[in-house]
């Protein structure tokens, strides 16, 4: 029997700040929003964090397809900005949203891709009966150092997937994951803002483990680009996933309805997750969707989407990405300041 | 004074190296050129290195013996000696080298150059690279090398009337030859708008008007010219070899417009050949910016003062032109890994001269130069070969 994804919920903070109003404290050109093809960013509200956020985007997931929390066995939640160091998200979230105590969980960092590897893990436990449901998330409220490059596109929003079996609205036809230590960005323990190696993100990061997961699942599914109706990746700013997908065969259209980046930054964890939902909120059955994510330190997981009838029956009972998208409310670069507190006192 | 030659060439790809150490990079270009020359380690009896920055590039000094373990000479106890003269570094060892054959002293020797710059961030990279201006009376009060050069190409450009699109058409034409380089870190054909378009670093100089931060090593044999057929069918003989300095700051110049240290080079180098430098076939200039390549060629007496820019637009330097320069596509295009810079400009030259530069090769060629500066122009090195 499959597994799939039994429903879905994104959560994206109401509050944006535009690349020009960074450029403007910074000194920055003009031109920098068009050149990494990122307009705006979501900023939480001061009291949201990667808990908060996980916790709205599950209970759009658990209401959108009416789920009885009791079902869930497993939560895995993750995230880069877990506000504890020691104490689990997970714990919290599943409080939160009213499962039983008969689950289990632990949190999950792999930089921009601990979200896919909850949906693996999962999908394992459904998939061998071990547990009935599970609930994965990518949730982050990211860190750019002031001034830093990263400031443009780090932004903060959350996706939840209820993993199962029966009544599903998507089946998960296969994954393949692409790993390897490969030190493109990190955060140490205690420091409050992430580095990066610059250009070495790009060629030998993003792109060699993007491609090289794409690759591998297509061909371990005898499948090309051309039998997919669409692609969603990650997306660390506008311009790699465009070039990805175009490296990889896939078109502009195919890629569309899910690169949300230009107008809520990168949500980490959340981000390609949060781009598969929003293909989702309009995707038909039997369409076919190609997702690969991308995580620093660095490994991909890609996955083969089928879209089932049930879509229909759940899309509507929960906010769309869309409509997430379209209630922004803008911050100048002071208020973002405090919002993220950037501002000690 | 012995006459020498070149028995075996080798040069890495160059560019964002990401899979490659420095070790790896050495010994890849070592090997090819060890395996051209067909020699043994017990063969060579000293080598020398151009490297600018190894301590801040990847925290490795020390390159001299770092080269020879890698090369498997340390057990042989092969003397091994790192040279240093900024952007010049690759220069310099080759002239090393050159003396150390020359004088008697030593009879295989090898002239490598190296530089591993992509480990570190590009602000790490440009102040490492700055250290090549006058730290205290330049880069403290802000200057960087683009902003150097900038100033150059503003007088030039008043003075002479020379134009963005004169300066353009280097990197245009230095893409159009790198596209034919299998090494070449840009094997793309750019145009003039390209060049416009990019970005501004320190007007007048666009990105496209500066040579990267690349990766790469190169590494040259050299013989007594009288033994070199026993190793090599296409010798290539080294018949001028000068260095030359100037103050390090550019401000204490005589003329912004002019690098004295390359005049002087060239013209003892030519001396050394007896040859005119309108004789010269194929050059590899210093062209880490476009500007510095208009200078070179009026510097070397291609051109007359100011007129470089037109002969540029005119098509004097191009792959068909007069004088073919920077086949290699230069720093430019080829890339500029700072160290093995100057080796390259020897291996493109070498190769030029033996008839091997594929689609690149320059026809009728016998007289070849490479010249390699340091920083702003406190070290020009000129060498001139010959088949």
């Amino acid at each position: 029997m499959v597994s799939g994804i039994v429903s879905y919920g994104v959560y994206i903070p109401r509050f944006r700040i535009r690349a020009d109003e960074i450029a403007r404290v910074w000194g920055d050109g003009d031109d920098i929003s068009q050149s990494l093809r990122v307009f705006e960013k979501s900023v939480p509200d001061l009291d949201e964090d990667a808990v908060t956020i996980a916790v709205e985007a599950a209970r759009n997931a658990l209401d959108r397809a009416n789920v009885d929390t009791k079902r869930i066995g497993a939560i895995y939640a993750g995230s880069e900005s877990h506000p504890y160091a020691v104490k689990p998200t997970g714990t919290i979230v599943g409080q939160a949203v009213g499962t039983s105590s008969s689950f289990t969980t632990a949190d999950f960092e792999f930089a921009c891709k601990a979200g896919t590897a909850a949906i693996q893990a999962c999908l394992g436990l459904v998939t061998s009966d071990m547990i009935d449901l599970g609930l994965a998330i990518g949730a982050d409220v990211s860190q750019g150092a002031p001034g830093d490059m990263l400031e443009y596109t780090a932004a903060a929003g959350g996706a939840a997937y209820v993993i199962g079996k029966k009544d599903l609205a998507a089946e998960i036809e296969g994954f393949y994951s692409f790993t390897t230590d490969t030190p493109d960005f990190w955060r140490r323990e205690g420091m409050p803002y992430p580095e990066h190696s610059g250009r070495f993100t790009g060629e030998p990061a993003y792109f060699k483990h993007v491609t090289s997961a794409a690759r591998g699942l297509m061909e371990s599914m005898r499948t090309r680009a051309d039998d997919y109706d669409y692609a969603v990746f990650h997306q660390p700013n506008g311009k790699f996933p465009v070039r990805v997908a175009k490296m990889l065969g896939f078109s502009k259209s195919q890629i569309e309805p899910g690169l949300i980046v230009p107008m809520i930054g990168n949500t980490y964890s959340a981000s390609c997750l949060i781009g598969l939902a929003a293909t989702l909120d309009i995707a038909r059955p039997g369409d076919r969707i190609f997702v690969t994510s991308f995580g620093s330190g660095a490994g991909s997981d890609a996955f083969s989407i089928r879209v089932l009838d049930k879509i229909e029956d759940i899309r509507c009972n929960a906010p769309s990405v869309r409509d997430y998208i379209g209630d922004a409310q803008y911050l100048d670069y002071a208020m973002y300041a405090k919002h993220k507190g950037k501002l000690r006192i | 004074m012995r006459s020498v030659s070149i028995i075996g060439v080798g040069c890495t790809r160059f560019g964002e190296r990401w899979d490659s150490s420095l070790r790896d990079m050495i010994a890849e270009a070592g090997v090819m050129a060890i395996e051209d020359a067909e020699i043994t380690g017990e063969q060579i009896d000293a080598l020398y290195v151009g490297n600018m920055s190894g301590g801040r590039f990847i925290e490795q000094e020390h390159i001299g013996a770092l080269i020879a373990d890698c090369a498997g000479l340390s057990r042989l106890h092969v003397p091994s000696t790192r040279v240093e003269a900024a952007c010049a570094s690759g220069g310099l060892a080759l002239r090393q080298a050159v003396l150390a054959v020359a004088s008697g002293y030593c009879d295989i020797v090898i002239a490598a150059g190296v530089e591993k710059m992509t480990d570190v961030s590009s602000g790490t990279a440009a102040d490492a690279l700055a250290a090549a201006a006058d730290r205290e009376w330049e880069c403290f009060f802000g200057a960087t090398f683009p902003a150097l050069y900038a100033m150059m190409a503003k007088m030039h450009m008043r003075r002479y009337g020379t134009t963005h699109e004169q300066m353009a058409q280097v990197a245009v034409k230095n893409h159009h030859h790198a596209c034919m380089n299998p090494i070449a870190q840009y094997q793309m054909e750019i145009d003039i708008e390209d060049v416009d378009r990019s970005s501004i670093v320190a007007d007048p100089l666009h990105v496209l008007d500066c040579s990267p931060i690349s990766d790469g090593a190169a590494v040259v044999v050299l013989a007594p010219s009288d033994i070199a057929r026993q190793f090599s069918d296409t010798p290539i003989k080294i018949v001028g070899c000068a260095q030359a300095s100037d103050t390090l700051a550019l401000h204490d110049r005589r003329d912004l417009t002019t690098l004295d240290a390359t005049v002087h080079a060239g013209r003892a180098a030519f001396r050394q050949a007896g040859i005119e430098p309108r004789q010269v076939d194929v050059a590899e200039v210093h062209d880490c910016f476009t500007i510095a390549e208009i200078l070179a060629i009026e510097d070397l007496g291609f051109v007359e003062k100011g007129q470089g820019g037109r002969a540029t637009e005119e098509g004097l330097t191009a792959l068909d032109g007069e004088i073919a320069v920077n086949t290699s596509g230069g720093l430019k295009a080829c890339g500029h890994p700072v160290g093995a810079t100057g080796i390259k400009q020897a291996y493109e030259i070498a190769l030029q001269l033996r008839g091997e530069a594929g689609r690149r090769q320059v026809e009728e060629v016998e007289i070849g130069l490479a010249h390699n500066v340091g920083g702003s122009g406190g070290t020009a090195l000129v060498h001139i070969f010959m088949r």
